[in-house]
């Protein structure tokens, strides 16, 4: 293999020979670009590679140091697995864009320098569009512009922050920057949209459940992990990401418990779980920065897995709603095993990579004495595995079997389960292994017996709410159309404050966002008018208005030059 | 051999120039075109021959018959003109390709004699104004450019009458135009009894304080501004451009707005000198908003275009308006943007003509809804169609994003507030940019064909030429040094001249 070759761009040109295959061919070939490009990654160790120069500019096609690497393998894993769980769908656009996808998010990981990072970034968000375009609806297909145009604002803001900092620093190496000036705000608003921040986080929730059941698994685990990627690299330790993380957790929790659909409770989910990433970044710190690859990693794996499993349900039954499923245990149990694992690793039982990780980032507040923090994150917790932990198996697949018979998942879609939640249970089972490949080597502690009695309270006291809730009738039934009283399980929890905030949140979001598209739509009116088909600014006018126009101007001429 | 060598500055004009007549003479579809291509390939030789000539051993002067400047007329190769020259021979010839069968659709066959005779006469126009060093001489191959676009726009009449109302047009304002440059130019040799550039540049620092040379400057500027199709002066160009046979728009969107551009560059570097030009009148004043306007204005009324030549006019408006701020900069680094743009702007914008002059070959329109589904008729072209956008758009490894790139440069230098509007304003145009191409984009694969849609995938003879631009593009977008390279060149000479 080509020295120091950038293992993403294997996966990007193994996409190109794609359409040439079909049938087995095809398959193996699919399942052996990410295996190629894992044995690269391995065989390059750290360092380096693909240094030269273009336009003044010294570019770094391939640098490896532990942290790209920790990125890196999950995505290679994630990648296998996604692939490994779309074998059956017979749509060579998915597929290739799949790879493309994946091989540019990885790329983008190994990027050494900006521009680079920028190429593989504009990329990602080219490709990933063509995964929700995939649906082949009316719906999916608006979703897709949306998700493109703010993807593609995301990729010119970043230009413009690495233009900037060019002029400013000269240099476009890609490393831990001074947050402050105007190309850092750059940086962050660009890596904000895809890290999906507060008030940026919209296309999440909008685009991934409109995605294929294949796609939206693909999808949950490149953009928004290289983002946080991203800010990890450049900027740990700023303290205004603590506060945006804060808030991330909090805000989209009411929605998640409130969401019929299931995979949209994923994306809310995944949303607030985003923000415990950004929190540990905003902390810094080696810990901090440990916790965030490793946290970045499990959580790649079990939204996946989530994903995968809710797509086997709605692969099966043609729906992801709540109130339409049911009893699927009965019909699906290999699946529904996989469920539970999944929950249980997002709730961090013990004996599950999140016990492990989790972890790291709680004590990285910990140790930098935030209290506050370390209740929201709490709260946070507890919020995720009433979520996504109970709410997905028990209502998804173990509510009031309703009679209904399905056949079980197709068996890769199983194997692409097992690989997820394998590694979730290992990572678990043997933290030590994992942990070595963190950025900063560390011992690792996991299993104290404080540490483990901590989280179960936590669990069994989510449990608890949450079997309390459902038992006085108070937990949020599921309808189609939402108008709930929602508020008494967390005033009983003595989180009302907290509600109060995240519903005055939401409706400062609303109304912003309505101001917002008022304003867009008022400026979208006012271009039309002044600058439409026959209008002012593009009519074709007479002659004699245009020779008026050129003596008006050059009357401003001559005055401007006699000045 | 070397007898050609050392005449290549005038052989590259005189060679099209005595081509013209021979060609009007001939009958049928192939010959006049064969002819035409063959000059055309000459005069693109002699320039890549200047060019390397130029870059080694600096500017060549040659004196038509043997009389010296400033008394006889002096033409001059230095590494602006001769880039230049390669540009506009080269796209000649690139379109060349293209044309035999694209025009032989749209101009009846009794007239493609006079119409490539036209053809020859406006290269050889173009690539006077470029290489001459005589400023009167700038006028003559000016009105020969002029009066052969006049024929050439008009000869769209067959597909549109329209193109008569647009070529009249672009007649009218065109002369005036030229009158206003005319003017200018004596006004100059009032003052300076020279019309030789060197000369007139010579002289010119020791009655710049006059109020005749101000007079000058004002209607150099305005009258170059209107060739230009410089905002608010553009009214003549995207009737021109989409009435205009297909080979012709993509000739003229390639060539005839950068020979302005020379021009502007020429009068405001060379003539004048940078330190005038901008300490002592305030021409970045005057330039720069024109330049923004146009940048955002124009790709606001691209984006709601019906017909897409028209759209790639207005397109085509805006990006002349990133040259304009370019130019205005009055630094290196803003020299070298605009001149590099020139080149990017000329290979990407005659590739996207090129695609479309496909589409109405095989579809017979370009009303962008009417084009709705060709992207699956037409996968080729509508896949070039897409690159080429890419390009305009500038994303990375296109040569579009090169020129954005080393202008956001150019303006950050600044280090003023401006400096950072104007890198907003660039950016928020190329998302304009995205917006009108991707409108087509949408069209062209998401819409489904109408019933009964005619038109399959254009012939190679079409599709190659489109796809040697496109795939040029690329090139020139990733191995920079041909581009940048001799655009950094020029801009050292012009900015050291004075």
């Amino acid at each position: 293999m080509i020295e120091g070759l950038n293992p993403g761009i294997i996966l990007i040109l193994g996409a190109l020979i794609v359409p040439l295959t079909s049938g087995f061919i095809r398959g193996i070939l699919l399942l052996a670009l990410p295996v190629l490009g894992l044995a690269q990654l391995i065989m390059l160790g750290l360092g380096s590679w693909g240094q030269f120069e273009i336009m003044g500019m010294q570019l770094t096609v391939t640098h490896i140091d532990p942290l790209s690497r920790v990125f890196g393998l999950i995505f290679h894993v994630a990648a296998f697995a996604g692939i490994l769980y779309s074998l059956h769908v017979k749509d060579t656009m998915q597929h290739v864009a799949t790879l493309i996808y994946a091989g540019s998010a990885i790329g983008a990981v190994f990027a050494g320098d900006l521009i680079t990072l920028f190429t593989f970034w504009e990329i990602t968000a080219v490709s990933s569009v063509f995964l929700i375009w995939a649906s082949r609806t009316e719906r999916s297909f608006k979703s897709g512009i949306r998700y493109l145009i703010i993807q593609v604002t995301s990729g010119v803001v970043l230009l413009g922050g690495i233009a900037l900092y060019a002029a400013d620093t000269g240099s476009i190496k890609f490393e831990t920057m001074e947050f402050g000036s105007l190309a850092t705000w750059f940086f962050l608003i660009a890596f904000g949209i895809k890290a999906a921040f507060p008030l940026l986080h919209n296309w999440v929730q909008d685009s991934y459940p409109e995605a294929t059941v294949t796609g939206s698994v693909i999808l949950s685990a490149f953009t928004t992990k290289l983002a946080i990627y991203a800010l990890a690299r450049s900027f740990p330790g700023t303290d205004l990401l603590i506060w945006i993380g804060v808030v991330m957790v909090i805000f989209p929790v009411v929605h998640a418990t409130l969401e019929n659909d299931l995979r949209r409770t994923m994306a809310y989910s995944l949303n607030s779980q985003q923000g415990f990433m950004i929190i540990a970044i905003g902390i810094g710190g080696d810990l901090a920065i440990n916790g965030v690859a490793a946290h970045a990693t499990i959580s790649i794996l079990y939204t996946c897995l989530m994903f995968m499993v809710t797509g086997a349900a709605l692969y099966r039954t043609g729906t992801a709603k709540i109130t339409e499923l049911g009893g699927l245990y009965k019909s699906m149990p290999v699946t529904s095993t996989f469920a539970i694992l999944g929950a249980l690793i997002i709730i961090a039982a013990p004996l599950t990579g999140a016990f492990a990780t989790k972890a790291l980032i709680m004590s990285a507040a910990l140790d930098a004495k935030m209290v506050i923090l370390w209740l929201a994150m709490l709260f946070g917790a507890v919020a995720v595995i009433d979520n996504v932990g109970l709410k997905i198996p028990l209502f998804g697949f173990f509510s009031k079997d309703n009679g209904k018979r399905f056949q079980e998942a197709p068996l890769h879609m199983l194997l692409a389960m097992a690989v997820m939640a394998g590694f979730g249970i290992f990572i678990g089972l043997s933290p030590a292994t994992f942990f070595a490949l963190l950025p900063t080597p560390m011992e690792s502690h996991t299993y104290t017996a404080s540490h483990v009695v901590t989280q179960l309270q936590l669990i069994a006291f989510a449990v608890l709410i949450f079997a309390l809730a459902l038992r006085t009738g108070y937990y949020p039934k599921m309808r189609d159309s939402i108008t709930l009283d929602f508020d008494w399980i967390y005033r009983k929890a003595g989180k009302m404050a907290l509600t109060k905030t995240s519903s005055i949140v939401a409706n400062f979001w609303d109304q912003t966002k309505g101001f917002g598209l008022m304003l867009v739509g008022w400026a979208i009116d006012k271009a039309e008018k002044s600058h439409g088909e026959g209008q002012a600014m593009s009519r074709t006018v007479s002659s004699g208005y245009a020779v008026s126009v050129i003596l008006i101007l050059f009357g401003i001429a001559l005055v401007v030059i006699y000045a | 051999m070397t007898f050609f060598m050392s005449h290549a500055p005038v052989l590259a004009i005189i060679i099209p120039l005595m081509g013209a007549p021979i060609c009007a003479l001939f009958r049928g579809k192939t010959a006049p075109w064969l002819f035409t291509l063959i000059l055309s390939g000459i005069a693109f030789a002699y320039s890549i021959d200047l060019l390397i000539a130029v870059s080694a051993n600096g500017p060549i002067s040659y004196e038509i018959g043997g009389w010296a400047p400033p008394y006889g007329i002096e033409y001059v190769a230095d590494p602006l003109s001769a880039f230049v020259m390669v540009i506009i021979s080269g796209i000649s010839t690139g379109v060349l390709l293209y044309a035999k069968d694209s025009i032989a659709n749209e101009v009846p066959t009794s007239r493609l004699g006079f119409f490539f005779a036209a053809y020859l006469l406006a290269l050889t126009g173009m690539m006077g104004i470029t290489v001459t060093g005589d400023a009167f001489n700038i006028f003559v191959f000016l009105e020969i450019t002029s009066l052969s676009s006049y024929v050439l726009i008009a000869m769209g009449a067959r597909q549109d009458r329209r193109a008569l109302t647009a070529a009249f047009q672009y007649l009218i304002i065109g002369t005036i135009g030229a009158t206003f440059i005319l003017i200018g130019v004596g006004l100059l040799y009032v003052m300076t009894g020279t019309l030789n550039i060197a000369d007139i540049a010579d002289k010119f620092d020791s009655i710049s304080d006059t109020r005749p040379i101000r007079a000058a400057v004002g209607f150099l500027i305005v009258g170059i501004a209107i060739k230009l199709a410089m905002f608010p002066f553009h009214v003549w160009l995207p009737n021109a451009y989409s009435y205009a046979p297909n080979i012709v728009t993509a000739f003229f969107a390639g060539t005839a707005t950068k020979v302005s551009v020379y021009l502007l560059i020429r009068f405001i570097y060379t003539v004048f000198g940078a330190d005038f030009s901008f300490g002592t009148v305030y021409l970045t004043e005057l330039l720069l908003p024109l330049g923004v306007i146009a940048a955002l204005s124009m790709s606001v009324v691209a984006i709601f275009q019906d017909n897409l030549k028209r759209l790639l006019a207005f397109s085509s408006v805006a990006q002349l308006g990133y040259i304009t701020i370019a130019i205005a900069l009055a630094t290196e680094a803003g020299l070298t943007a605009g001149i590099l743009h020139i080149f990017n702007h000329a290979i990407v914008k005659t590739g996207l003509f090129l695609t479309v002059g496909a589409m109405f070959f095989a579809t017979g329109t370009t009303s962008i809804k009417a084009l709705a589904g060709v992207g699956q008729r037409m996968p080729m072209t509508s896949f070039g169609f897409v690159l080429g956008g890419l390009g305009l758009i500038g994303i990375p490894l296109t040569p579009g994003f090169i020129s954005k790139w080393y202008l956001i440069q150019a303006v950050l230098e600044r280090g003023d507030y401006i400096g950072y509007g104007l890198a907003i304003a660039i950016l928020l145009s190329s998302i304009f940019a995205v917006i009108y191409i991707w409108r087509v984009v949408e069209i062209l694969y998401f819409h489904p064909s109408p019933e009964g849609a005619k038109g399959s995938e254009a012939p190679l003879s079409l599709l190659i030429p489109c796809w040697i631009f496109i795939l040029g593009s690329f090139y020139f977008g990733i191995e920079t040094s041909f581009n940048v390279g001799f655009a950094e060149q020029a801009a050292q000479f012009l900015m050291g001249a004075r």
